[in-house]
């Protein structure tokens, strides 16, 4: 026969604790619980937006009735336990139903705390605690204005935010002269009440609330000062206490809480106890974290394993009020012997204080920008050593690598161990990989899988610029892969990965196998897919010409007026007299009025029709010189400046290095233009901090730096590392266009580009793994070999011949 | 009507490209699509004046190069919501030849 377990307390740590139990043991326990609620279990926590409208009662659900059965539950639903007697091993409910028990587990949460003064048991006084008082919150607020909230904390600020989305006039009652006190410090306490009374609420600060007055329903609340206000609704949220009346009948030892030790056992080895109604080490918890913690180790001793020790649990908090985010943990107060960093701006409405002692967080409190609040909580438990990152800790996890670009770049920069969600201890690394493992776009399914922002809600923000920075550009059209063009459902992505996997080998054949709905597609998906069989099959020459723009076809930019101009390359911003002759020569000989030095270090020769294009480009090639590409998707120019021969700061050649830039890279295509600089020093002369890819010498060698761009939205580029030697800095160049060719959509730049990957996982890539970087760097070298042919000397010898010429001409 | 003039053969032109036919009132832009029609409008986007002839050819279209307007290939009209056209040509094949008729099709003021 199975051994009994009955549960008393059908909520948040009772149900977590049998749901902990089946994951690692269905069999040994019939299992029966008994809630006094009649209802299954549902997320307490969620009551907060169900008031404010946001949420409705069964998308709060966590476990309906059908869990009960399918896993075999008896669920005694409106049914109270009475009392437990403990000689028999038996529980009684008040209806007179009787079960025995082998354990039991007793998890009956807490009640709210309902302060002693007259009045308090008038009709339209009520707590904030179950589905019950949100039902009549609710009915109040469609009946009556006057709403008055006792107590200034967490749950009642939420009630009082609920009730004024509910339509009331809300009066919050706090009898201490700060918000939120134990949470919040002077500063951010008085940012919260600020933006609270901006958006309506009224507050009545240290006000002791003497008793409450009505003659069958509330009308006034009248308070130690002599004061009165109307009422027609009081919300008692003051605290809450311990449930612990029916543990305590029976003669188990409680002080505040039920007493526990580490395996969430009381002084009956039979009985357990997790949840807001135990007390462990001292502390009797409000909050979710821990009693999902409490649970694992307890369902693990209930199975009878007996490993794991639950050693308490440092708690945050944050506050579920939408568009007010504010964090805290730890001693955020302080004393003579820490430290305080200080951040403030208060005209955007963000404060932060961090406490430090011996280079150490002991306590953190920030109102309005608060995503990196889980990274001081991670760096508070596990006692990091500060001192290396203390004098930009202030600014976040962000600042101390070199981006610094939104919220994604942020979440890119957390440790795979770093928590997200809080109430469920779910990591970085879970929700990435849940992402990555299952193939999952939405917010939902995310939950599903990890149930990462599944409790409070409150790391929703956070969970959505984690799943964009892992899936890109998709995410913000979830949950469909964001397609290329209309001629198609299929995204960017997925027309690599078919390509990638069914080798198709032409535009037609992917339009075709992928069920294209138009004929021959159209100029946003055909330059696409011409580009991504181009980079893949670099050895196939698969270059379909009629799918190429007009500039990359003609190999020269078509101007406003529908003439052409020529661009010759100049390596590295270098030039001859002999090549200055032939540009000279051929500006005559075509009468060019237009000849501009450029801003990649060339010379701009403007105004040729087609018809002449060969013949010119003919004559420079005489001259030695080939296509700058200045008209295409592909490497354009890398500026240098002239370095350690002539300038007395130069610390290396930097312009031999961007000649052996240029000469290995060009005639490569690329998703989109790719420019590159080097800089003989820091001054920076050739700007190479706003290129797709920069190099700037120092003394020690090589600062290469990536995702920049100068063009409408300047964008400095991110530092991606050091380097000693040139070899490196070529071997670098080659693995990181490569990546950027192989997985860029087109048309994407590098610096957008790295803003969805994240620029962390370009260091993955790079940096952490060499086998990859110089995978990458061959497969560049390797397709290079078939690209360096010079396009004007193909075509000045004839190819493509009627791309240049009329097919008749009249008259 | 008498102005049929043959400007060349179809294999003249690349699938899903245009060759100019050059003139004094100005160009003709004359396109082959993927399954072989031909046709001609004046090489004249009516934008801003960019040249079709330079454009991608798909369907029954083109996507002019400057500012990707796209303009039927049988009418010259440009593809709601941009609003405008560039005159259409007729265009008869005799066998492999392209014969045009430098007398535009009625309806479109840009010729
Ligand atoms: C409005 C609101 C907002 C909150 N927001 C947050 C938040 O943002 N973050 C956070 O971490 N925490 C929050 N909390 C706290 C959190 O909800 C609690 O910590 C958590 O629900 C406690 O779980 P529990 O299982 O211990 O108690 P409960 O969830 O209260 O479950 C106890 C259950 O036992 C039943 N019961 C009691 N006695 C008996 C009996 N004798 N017989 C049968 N059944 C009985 C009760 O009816 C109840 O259903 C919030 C609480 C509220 C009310
Ligand atoms: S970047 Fe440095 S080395 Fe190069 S020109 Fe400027 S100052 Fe001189
Ligand atoms: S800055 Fe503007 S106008 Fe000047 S070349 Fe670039 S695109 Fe043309
Ligand atoms: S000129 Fe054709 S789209 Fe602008």
């Amino acid at each position: 026969m199975k051994e009994k377990l009955v549960v008393i307390g059908n909520g948040m740590a009772g149900i977590r604790t049998v749901e902990e139990l089946l994951k690692i043991d269905e069999e040994r326990y019939d299992i029966t619980v008994f809630g006094a609620e009649p209802y299954g279990n549902y997320n307490r926590i969620m009551l907060s937006p169900v008031l404010a409208g946001d949420k409705t009662i069964d998308e709060i659900m966590l476990n309906d009735m059908q869990w009960y059965k399918d896993n075999n539950v008896t669920l005694h639903s409106g049914k109270e336990v009475t009392s437990i007697d403990r000689v028999n091993k038996k529980v009684i409910a008040d209806d007179g139903t009787e079960e025995s028990y082998d354990r039991l587990l007793i998890a009956t949460g807490s009640d709210p705390f309902i302060i002693p003064v007259p009045g308090n048991d008038l009709e339209g006084v009520i707590s904030f605690r179950d589905i019950k008082d949100v039902d009549s919150m609710i009915a109040a607020a469609k009946e009556h204005k006057h709403a008055v909230v006792i107590g200034g904390g967490l749950l009642g600020l939420e009630a009082a935010n609920g009730l004024m989305q509910q339509g009331m006039s809300v009066t919050v009652v706090h009898l201490m002269d700060k918000l939120m006190e134990r949470q919040m410090d002077g500063p951010a306490a008085a940012m919260l009440k600020e933006s609270l009374e901006e958006r309506g609420l009224h507050f009545l600060m240290e006000a002791a609330t003497e008793s409450i007055i009505g003659k069958n329903r509330v009308e006034k609340v009248h308070f130690k000062d002599g004061s009165e206000i109307y009422a027609d609704l009081v919300v008692m949220a003051v605290g809450i206490k311990p449930n612990v009346k029916l543990a305590k009948e029976a003669g188990i030892h409680c002080e505040r809480g039920i007493v526990v030790n580490d395996t969430l056992q009381t002084y009956d080895p039979s009985i357990y106890s997790v949840g807001e109604c135990a007390q462990h080490r001292g502390i009797a918890y409000g909050l979710v974290a821990p009693l999902f913690e409490m649970a694992k180790v307890c369902a693990n001793h209930l199975a009878k394993m007996g490993i794991g020790i639950y050693e308490g649990t440092m708690t945050s908090t944050k506050l579920k009020v939408t568009g007010i985010d504010l964090f805290s943990a730890g001693d955020f107060i302080g004393d003579e012997t820490t430290d305080e960093l200080v951040f403030q701006d208060k005209a955007r409405g963000v404060y932060r204080k961090i406490v430090v002692k011996d280079n150490k967080i002991l306590g953190a409190v920030m109102y309005g920008d608060t995503i990196d609040g889980t990274w001081y909580f991670d760096l508070m438990r596990d006692e990091t050593d500060i001192s290396e990152f203390r004098e930009n800790l202030l600014f976040g996890q962000a600042h101390l690598g070199d981006s610094g670009h939104g919220d994604d770049s942020r979440v890119a920069a957390m440790s795979d161990s770093a928590e997200i969600c809080g109430c469920n201890g779910v990591t970085k690394g879970d929700i990435v990989n849940a992402i990555t493992v299952n193939k999952i776009f939405t917010l939902d399914e995310v939950r599903a899988h990890t149930k990462a922002s599944s409790s409070c809600g409150s790391c929703t923000g956070l969970v959505e610029s984690l799943m964009s920075h892992v899936l890109g550009g998709e995410f913000s059209t979830a949950p469909h892969l964001k397609p290329m063009c209309g001629c198609t459902d299929k995204s960017h992505d997925a027309v690599r990965e078919a390509i990638e996997t069914q080798e198709y080998k032409s535009v037609q054949t992917v339009m075709e196998a992928m069920e294209w709905k138009t004929p021959n597609g159209c100029s946003k998906c055909r330059p696409a897919i011409n580009y991504y069989l181009v980079c893949k099959f670099p050895e196939l020459k698969l270059d379909d010409a009629q799918s190429r723009f007009i500039n990359e076809r003609a190999h020269a930019n078509i101007q406003g007026d529908g003439t052409y101009s020529v661009i010759p390359r100049m390596w590295g911003g270098m030039t001859t007299p002999q090549e200055l002759r032939a540009v000279a020569d051929a500006a005559e000989k075509f009468n060019l009025e237009t000849v501009h030095v450029t801003g990649g270090q060339r010379i701009g020769l403007y105004g040729l029709k087609k018809e002449e294009l060969p013949e010119i480009w003919d004559d420079l090639n005489k001259a030695g010189m080939v296509s700058g590409h200045a008209y295409g998707k592909a490497l354009r120019t890398v500026k240098t400046c002239v370095g350690k021969d002539w300038c007395r700061f130069g610390t290396q050649d930097s312009t031999g290095l961007g000649i052996k830039l240029e000469k290995m890279s060009w005639g490569s295509w690329m998703p989109h233009k790719f420019k590159m600089a080097a800089s003989g020093c820091p001054r920076n002369c050739a700007e190479a901090t706003i290129k797709d890819y920069g190099v700037v010498c120092v003394d020690s060698g090589y600062e290469i730096h990536v995702g920049g761009n100068g063009g409408i939205k300047v964008r400095a580029t991110d530092l991606l590392c050091n380097v000693e030697t040139e070899e490196e800095v070529l071997e670098y160049s080659a693995a990181y266009i490569q990546l950027y060719r192989e997985e860029a959509h087109y048309l994407e730049r590098t610096a957008p580009w790295i803003e969805r990957v994240g620029l962390n996982h370009v260091k993955e890539a790079l940096i952490d793994n060499p086998e990859k970087r110089k995978e990458l760097a061959e497969r560049f070298n390797f397709s290079q070999t078939f690209m360096q042919d010079d396009p004007w000397e193909e075509r000045a010898k004839g190819a493509e011949a009627h791309e240049f010429t009329p097919i008749k001409v009249i008259g | 009507m008498s102005d049929w003039i043959e400007v060349g053969t179809l294999n003249d032109i690349p699938k899903l490209g245009a060759r100019v036919v050059s003139r004094a009132e100005g160009d003709i832009a004359v396109f082959r699509t993927a399954d072989d029609k031909v046709f001609a409008l004046r090489d004249k986007c009516p934008h801003k004046g960019g040249q079709l002839s330079q454009g991608i050819v798909h369907g029954d279209r083109v996507a002019c190069p400057m500012h990707d307007w796209k303009i039927g290939l049988d009418n010259g009209i440009a593809i709601a919501p941009d609003e405008g056209c560039a005159a259409s040509f007729p265009i008869k094949m005799e066998g492999e030849k392209i014969m045009l008729s430098l007398t535009p099709n009625e309806g479109c003021p840009n010729k």
